[in-house]
C-alpha cells in the first residue's frame, strides 16, 4: 500500500513538472501582453516595473492606429453579418432538400474555402481584384472573406438545422404558416445558439486575419488593426515595443469582450440545442 | 357530402409506390382510422390530406372542395404529430395560440380561446411552462389543443398515443374519443395498433402496401374480413389460417390438412359451386370459435397436444399442436390444463372462413 502511494507521488511529480512547463509556455506571452503595455520601458522580457499609461497616451496621438480600429470594425462586421445571413439561408435549403451530389458539393466547397483564404490563392486573388478594380478598397477584403468563410459556415449551420426535426416546420405549416414564417418563427429561434457561435467564429477570424488585407489594401489609412501593427517599427526595422504592446492589448479586447458577452447570454454548446 | 374524399390517389417516392390508386370517403363527424403495418402508406395518406405531400395523380376533396392547388395553410387542418412537435422555445400558451397568432386574430380573442381550450383539456396551470417541463401525457394534450384552437375542418392524428406508456394510453384513448364526439369534428386517425383502431373508430380502413384491403366498422372487419390480410391483421391473437385441400366425397365433404381431416358436410353447399375438388384453399377460424374438450366425445373433433398455455386473467390462450400445425384457442372458462396434455378441439363450422389460395380473397 505504502509502496503504491509512493510511486503515485513520484509519477505525479513528473506529471506536474511537465504540466507546469507547458502552462508556462502558454502563459508567458499572455503575461507579457498584460504587463508590457503598462510599463514605462517595455522590453521583450516579462518584467514588472512602475505602472504608467504613457504607452496609451502615445498611441492615441497616432491617427493611423485609431483609424485602423474603424477599418477593422467595418471589415469584420460586414463580413460577419453577410456570411451569417447568407450561409443561414443556404444551409437551410441544403438541409431540407436532398439531391444527388449534395454532400459532394458541400465537401468540395469546404475544401476550396480553405484554399481561398490561404496562401495558395494569394496571387490569383490579387489579380482578380486588380482586374475588378477593387484593390485598395474594403470591398476587396470583404469579398475574399465572404468567399472564404461561407462554405465552412454553411457546413456547420447545416448541421444545426439537420438536428432540428422536420416535424416542427410541418406542424407550423399545417397550423397556418407559410414556409418562410416556419423558418423565421420556428427554425431560427431554435438554432439561435448556432448562429451566434458561427458569427463569433467569423468575427474572430476576420478580425485576426493579416494576409488578405495586407495584400489587397494599399493605403495606410485603410489598414485594419492586424496590418496597422506593422507600422510600429522604427526606420531601422526595430519594433517600438511600448506602443506595440499597448496596441496589441487593445486589439485583443473586442474579441475577448464579445466572447464574454455571448458566453453569458447563450452559453457555448456545439449542438442543435433541442430538448424533447 | 363527405368531409374528406380520396379519388384514385397515387403517391410515389421515386420508384416506391407509397399509396396506390386509393379511394375512400370519410363521413361528417366520423372518426375514421387508417390501420396497417409500418410502410403500408397510412402516414403518407394522412400527409396527403394535410398537403405535406402532393399526389402524382388522383383527387383529394376536403368538405367537397378539391384541394389540389391549396397550400397546407389554406386547408384549415388540425394535426397532431406522433412526437407532438410542440415548439420547444415557446410556452404552452404560445404553442396553443400559434395557429391564431399566425392568422393575425385579435389579442383578446386569442386569450379567450386559448384559456377556454386549456380549461377543456385540463392544462390551465401549465400555460406558462415550456414543453420540456411537462409530462408526455400533458404534451399530448397541448398538441391536441394546438390542433383544436383554429376549429379545423378535419383533425389528423398521426399515431398520437404511441409515445405514451400503456396505462396512460388507454386513458388518453377514451379522452380523445370523447372529445372528438363532443366536438363533432371529423377525424382521421393513423395507427398500426389494431386494438386502438377497434376501440376508437367509427370505421376503419385497413391498408397494406399502399392498397386499401377493406373499409368497414370495427365489427364488420372483425366478423367478416374480406381477405386473408385483414383476417390475419385484426384480432389478438389473430385468426388461425391454415392451408388445406377440399375433397367432395359421396357422403361427406372434408378439408384435408394432411395432419388431420375436418368434416365440413354441413356447409358443403356454400362451397360446392365456388371451389373445385382437390383445390387448395386457406381455412380460417378465430381462436374463440374453437372449443376444447377433455375427452374424445364428438365425432368431428381434432386431437392435439397442449403446446403453451397463457393465462391472461379473464381469458386463457392455448396453443395446441396437431402434428406440425399449431392452432390458437381462446377460452374463457379458466381450463385446468397444462403443457403436454392431450385435448380435443371442436371447431364451430358456422364461424369458418374460407379464402382463395392465389389472391387471398374470401369465398365464404
Amino acid at each position: 500500500m505504502m509502496f503504491k502511494q509512493r510511486t503515485n507521488l513520484w509519477n505525479n511529480f513528473w506529471v506536474y513538472l511537465i504540466l507546469f512547463t507547458l502552462v508556462l509556455f502558454f502563459i508567458l506571452p499572455m503575461l507579457w501582453l498584460v504587463i508590457a503595455p503598462f510599463s514605462s520601458k517595455a522590453s521583450l522580457a516579462v518584467k514588472i516595473t512602475l505602472p504608467s499609461l504613457n504607452n496609451f497616451r502615445e498611441l492615441f496621438k497616432n491617427k493611423i492606429a485609431i483609424l485602423a480600429f474603424k477599418n477593422s470594425f467595418i471589415i469584420s462586421f460586414s463580413s460577419t453579418i453577410i456570411v451569417t445571413i447568407t450561409s443561414m439561408l443556404a444551409a437551410y435549403a441544403l438541409s431540407r432538400t436532398n439531391f444527388k451530389w449534395r454532400s459532394t458539393l458541400l465537401y468540395a466547397l469546404l475544401l476550396f474555402s480553405t484554399v481561398v483564404t490561404g496562401i495558395a490563392a494569394m496571387v490569383p486573388l490579387f489579380v482578380l481584384n486588380l482586374r475588378l478594380g477593387l484593390i485598395d478598397s474594403y470591398l476587396s477584403v470583404i469579398f475574399v472573406f465572404i468567399g472564404g468563410f461561407l462554405p465552412v459556415s454553411i457546413f456547420i449551420i447545416k448541421d444545426f438545422f439537420d438536428a432540428i426535426p422536420k416535424d416542427y416546420e410541418e406542424a407550423a405549416i399545417v397550423a397556418g404558416s407559410t414556409p418562410s414564417q416556419g423558418f423565421f418563427r420556428i427554425i431560427l429561434p431554435l438554432s439561435q445558439q448556432g448562429m451566434v457561435v458561427i458569427a463569433l467564429y467569423i468575427f474572430m477570424n476576420t478580425w485576426g486575419s493579416f494576409l488578405m488585407p495586407f495584400i489587397l489594401l494599399r493605403s495606410v489609412n485603410k489598414y485594419p488593426v492586424s496590418v496597422a501593427i506593422y507600422t510600429f517599427f522604427t526606420q531601422e526595422g526595430l519594433p517600438l515595443l511600448g506602443l506595440l504592446s499597448a496596441y496589441s492589448l487593445l486589439y485583443s479586447l473586442p474579441v475577448i469582450v464579445l466572447y464574454i458577452i455571448i458566453n453569458r447570454k447563450f452559453g457555448f454548446g456545439f449542438h442543435g440545442g433541442l430538448k424533447g | 357530402m363527405h368531409d374528406v374524399a380520396f379519388e384514385k390517389v397515387t403517391k410515389k417516392f421515386g420508384k416506391v409506390v407509397a399509396v396506390n390508386n386509393i379511394s375512400f370517403q370519410v363521413n361528417k363527424g366520423e372518426l375514421f382510422t387508417l390501420l396497417g403495418p409500418s410502410g403500408c402508406g397510412k402516414t403518407t395518406t394522412l400527409r396527403l390530406i394535410a398537403g405535406l405531400e402532393i399526389p402524382q395523380s388522383g383527387n383529394i376533396y376536403i368538405k367537397g372542395k378539391n384541394v389540389e392547388k391549396l397550400l397546407p395553410k389554406d386547408r384549415n387542418i388540425g394535426m397532431v404529430f406522433q412526437n407532438y412537435a410542440l415548439f420547444p422555445h415557446m410556452n404552452v400558451f404560445d404553442n396553443i395560440a400559434y395557429p391564431l397568432k399566425i392568422r393575425k386574430q385579435p389579442q383578446k380573442e386569442i386569450l379567450h380561446k386559448v384559456t377556454e381550450i386549456a380549461k377543456n383539456l385540463q392544462t390551465e396551470e401549465l400555460l406558462s411552462r415550456k414543453p420540456n417541463q411537462i409530462s408526455g401525457g400533458q404534451q399530448q394534450r397541448v398538441a391536441l389543443g394546438r390542433a383544436m384552437v383554429q376549429e379545423p375542418n378535419v383533425f389528423l392524428f398521426d399515431e398520437p398515443l404511441s409515445n405514451l406508456d400503456a396505462k396512460l394510453r388507454t386513458e388518453a384513448r377514451s379522452f380523445l374519443k370523447h372529445l372528438q364526439k363532443e366536438m363533432k369534428t371529423t377525424a382521421i386517425y393513423v395507427t398500426h395498433d389494431q386494438k386502438e383502431a377497434m376501440a376508437l373508430s367509427d370505421r376503419i380502413a385497413i391498408l397494406d402496401k399502399g392498397v386499401i384491403m377493406q373499409v368497414g366498422t370495427p365489427k364488420e372487419v372483425y366478423k367478416n374480413p374480406e381477405n386473408v390480410f385483414v383476417a390475419g391483421f385484426i384480432g389478438d391473437p389473430p385468426m388461425n389460417l391454415l392451408d388445406c385441400s377440399i375433397k367432395y366425397n359421396q357422403n361427406k365433404t372434408v378439408l384435408d390438412f394432411l395432419q388431420f381431416k375436418l368434416n365440413i358436410s354441413p356447409i358443403r353447399d356454400l362451397l360446392r359451386e365456388k371451389v373445385n375438388n382437390e383445390e387448395v384453399i386457406i381455412f380460417g377460424i378465430r381462436p374463440e370459435d374453437i372449443k376444447i374438450e377433455y375427452k374424445d366425445v364428438s365425432p368431428n373433433s381434432i386431437k392435439g397436444e397442449v403446446f403453451v398455455v397463457e393465462r391472461l386473467g379473464p381469458e386463457t390462450i392455448i396453443h395446441v399442436k396437431i402434428g406440425n400445425l399449431i392452432l390458437i384457442v381462446r377460452d374463457f372458462s379458466e381450463p385446468n390444463i397444462n403443457m403436454g396434455d392431450t385435448i380435443w378441439l371442436k371447431i364451430d363450422l358456422n364461424s369458418v372462413h374460407i379464402y382463395k389460395k392465389e389472391d387471398g380473397k374470401i369465398i365464404i
